[in-house]
């Protein structure tokens, strides 16, 4: 176990780096000049040339990129060229909202996917399963953006002034705020240190953040906010599972040694819940890797629909301002945090299933 | 040699014996079997039919701003005479959206710029994918091991927000929307050629070819690439319902088809504000999208069933 984990982790190596070096590529190529889009089209050549030696634009590219790992193994991402303020604070700020976000989604998905997906494969063929398998279909066909604007557009305005209504954007009600838990608790934290962002990203997770400080008004508020986001990104994983787990399970339910399960008598919740999910669980934890990606780049477009300040939105701003820092910032967290959910995949496998470890 | 004869009459009457059927008529007869198949089959009948026909079909032109022609106001929503809107106003099924513009025929003419992208993105992918794969599997070494790490790059990065990044790169519009989603989908086509090449390698009917002299391109055309068709397809089907989902999103955002093209994504993406006044102008594009990808959706699980039974429904193009 040890020594594969160990194998597959070093693998994830040369991954790493080719990322960062697209990141970079990628950043760099981008037309137009940073010091003119932030600065606007009247700044003068030595306003710009200050600009760029300030922000380390005039040194040669590999310089660059090199300067860009080394900050990166730091930790540092540099600072914000839009808003003059460390992307580290930014993405503090910005992650917590994704993360809550497309956590939210992968719940609501994997609950109803997995259910569905079990229902319809005990009652293979039945009404139930024709009407899911339908029901999965138009879920992985429906763009993310569409469901999202008629979700606002049904609980927002059709369910207006019912007890159904959900507010359309944002993440808390005006008026509303989320006391961080280190002020509610009277720590003392220096703003801007690394343990501030440390503690500053576990308040910005709201609903974590609320439940810990027991702010019950606050934690409804927000649920209702997240409500229809999360609903809106989770119908593609949704989907993508409830019919992974069907032909799964049909699979597995179909092998001599459940019959030899149900022959000695095994209660056939037992049947379900011990011989066969198992082995059914091992392709789900693959695919709900993968949805990760998908998720987040579903999280773009939610997000510009529900006006939430999360890092879909900024990265997609700052790619139109050409924003290096934060471009090159976000994208690594996020093909990082990829990289990463999927090693756990793969390493999950190992104790899903015990022939991986011998590979 | 009139013995002969009676010979040739003894034969058995093949009328009562199952003819050995070809692959693509065994194919074709499991495909048939399944309804959704033919549902998706259908759905992108019609749509062929009204993207060819769409001059015919649609009553008003895509672009034509109905200002001083007809007596109606931006956004009106849709009226249809059989639902009780007053006879002497015309009839727009799907409304007016916001520069005066006949909705349907929008919606109409946005089919083709959607069967477009979904074939060509994928045509692209495709080839380069195949290339690729047969590259890294057939010289193996460093050569698979460059190609598929950067593959690996690839796929590790959202394919959507690798698609925004290097719209970004190319500047906005539709064909580099296209190239964009078309380079985020290689890796997909290069795995599954690559594996394809790696398992066939190894047989004897390979080694008999070289024996005969066959060279690598003749080898990788004539004997890997007809082995790897089945999943190359079935991909592909798939991955079209996908292209024609994230090129909607990259139009949506203002990256892909920009206004006045009758794209639906742009139609949607440039009305998404209007949501809570004119919510037809919304939904009949997101639904005609829904629509394509489903029709794709449903043929690609189809095609899988038939072509390969052992790979049974399952995922999708999404993942």
């Amino acid at each position: 176990m040890g020594q594969y984990a160990i194998r597959r982790i070093l693998s994830a190596i040369p991954v790493l780096f080719g990322i960062l070096l697209v990141t970079f590529i990628l950043a760099r190529s981008i037309p137009g000049d940073p010091c003119k889009s932030i600065l606007g089209e009247k700044a003068t050549v030595a306003v710009c040339e200050k600009f760029a030696r300030d922000h380390g634009l005039d040194k040669p590219l590999p310089v660059q990129f090199a300067i860009f790992m080394a900050d990166v193994l730091r930790g540092d991402f540099g600072d914000s060229i839009r808003f003059s303020r460390p992307v580290t604070l930014i993405l503090v700020e910005r992650l917590p909202m994704t993360i809550e976000l497309s956590l939210t989604a992968l719940i609501i998905a994997i609950i109803i996917g997995l259910s569905a997906g079990i229902i319809s494969a005990l009652r293979h063929n039945s009404l139930v399963d024709v009407a899911t398998m339908i029901g999965a279909n138009i879920g992985v066909s429906m763009p993310v953006f569409w469901l999202g604007l008629m979700l606002a557009y049904l609980f927002a305005i059709v369910f207006k002034d019912t007890p159904l209504w959900l507010p359309p954007s944002g993440r808390l009600t005006a008026g509303l705020s989320a006391t961080p838990y280190y002020e509610v608790f009277g720590w003392g934290l220096a703003k801007g240190t690394a343990v501030f962002k440390f503690f500053e990203f576990f308040a910005n997770l709201y609903i974590f953040n609320s439940i810990i400080t027991r702010n019950w008004e606050v934690l409804v508020d927000v649920l209702r906010h997240l409500f229809l986001p999360a609903v809106a990104l989770s119908t593609i994983p949704m989907a993508i599972i409830a019919r992974m787990t069907r032909s799964s399970l049909l699979d597995v339910m179909g092998r001599e040694y459940i019959r030899a399960a149900r022959a000695k008598g095994v209660l056939e919740l037992n049947v379900i819940a011990k011989h066969a999910m198992r082995n059914a669980l091992l392709p789900l934890a693959t695919i709900i890797g993968l949805q990760l990606g998908a998720l987040l780049g579903g999280a773009v477009l939610t997000e510009t629909i529900f006006g939430l300040a999360g890092v879909g939105r900024i990265l997609f701003e700052a790619i139109t301002a050409r924003d290096y820092p934060i471009i090159q910032a976000f994208t690594v967290v996020i093909a990082v945090g990829y990289v990463a959910v999927n090693l756990l995949v793969d390493l999950s496998y190992s104790y899903l299933d015990p022939r991986v470890r011998l590979e | 040699m009139t013995v002969a004869q009676p010979e040739v009459a003894q034969l058995p009457d093949t009328s009562l014996v199952s003819k050995p059927s070809s692959l693509w008529a065994t194919t074709l007869r499991r495909f048939l079997k399944r309804r959704s198949a033919l549902v998706g089959m259908g759905i992108l009948s019609t749509l062929i039919l009204l993207a060819i026909f769409a001059p015919v079909i649609a009553p008003y032109d895509p672009t034509q701003v109905l200002i001083g022609i007809e007596d109606v106001r931006k956004r009106t929503a849709p009226c249809i005479h059989l639902l009780g809107c007053p006879l002497d106003q015309p009839q727009h099924l799907m409304g007016i959206d916001g520069n005066v513009r006949d909705q349907l025929s929008r919606v109409i003419y946005g089919t083709r710029y959607s069967l477009f992208i979904g074939f060509t993105t994928v045509g692209f992918a495709i080839i380069v994918g195949i290339i690729l794969g047969a590259v890294a599997g057939y010289l193996g070494g460093w050569v698979d091991n460059v190609i598929m790490r950067v593959m690996d790059v690839l796929l590790a990065f959202p394919s959507l927000l690798l698609a925004i990044a290097i719209v970004a790169v190319l500047g906005p519009g539709l064909e580099n929307a296209l190239l964009a989603i078309g380079i985020v989908s290689i890796p997909a086509y290069a795995r599954v050629m690559r594996s394809s090449v790696l398992s066939v390698k190894v047989t004897e009917y390979i080694e008999a070819s070289k024996a005969l002299g066959a060279g690598p391109l003749r080898i990788l055309i004539g004997s890997v690439l007809p082995n790897a068709i089945t999943p190359l397809i079935v991909q592909g089907t798939l991955g079209i319902a996908t292209a024609i989902l994230d090129a909607a999103a990259l139009s949506f955002l203002g990256l892909g088809a920009q206004p006045p093209t009758p794209e639906w994504g742009t139609m949607l993406g440039s009305e998404r504000n209007q949501v809570f006044t004119a919510p037809h102008l919304v939904f009949f594009p997101g639904l005609a999208i829904m629509i394509t990808v489903l029709a794709f959706n449903l043929l690609g699980d189809g095609l899988r069933d038939a072509l390969d039974p052992r790979l049974s429904s399952g995922g999708t193009g999404q993942a």
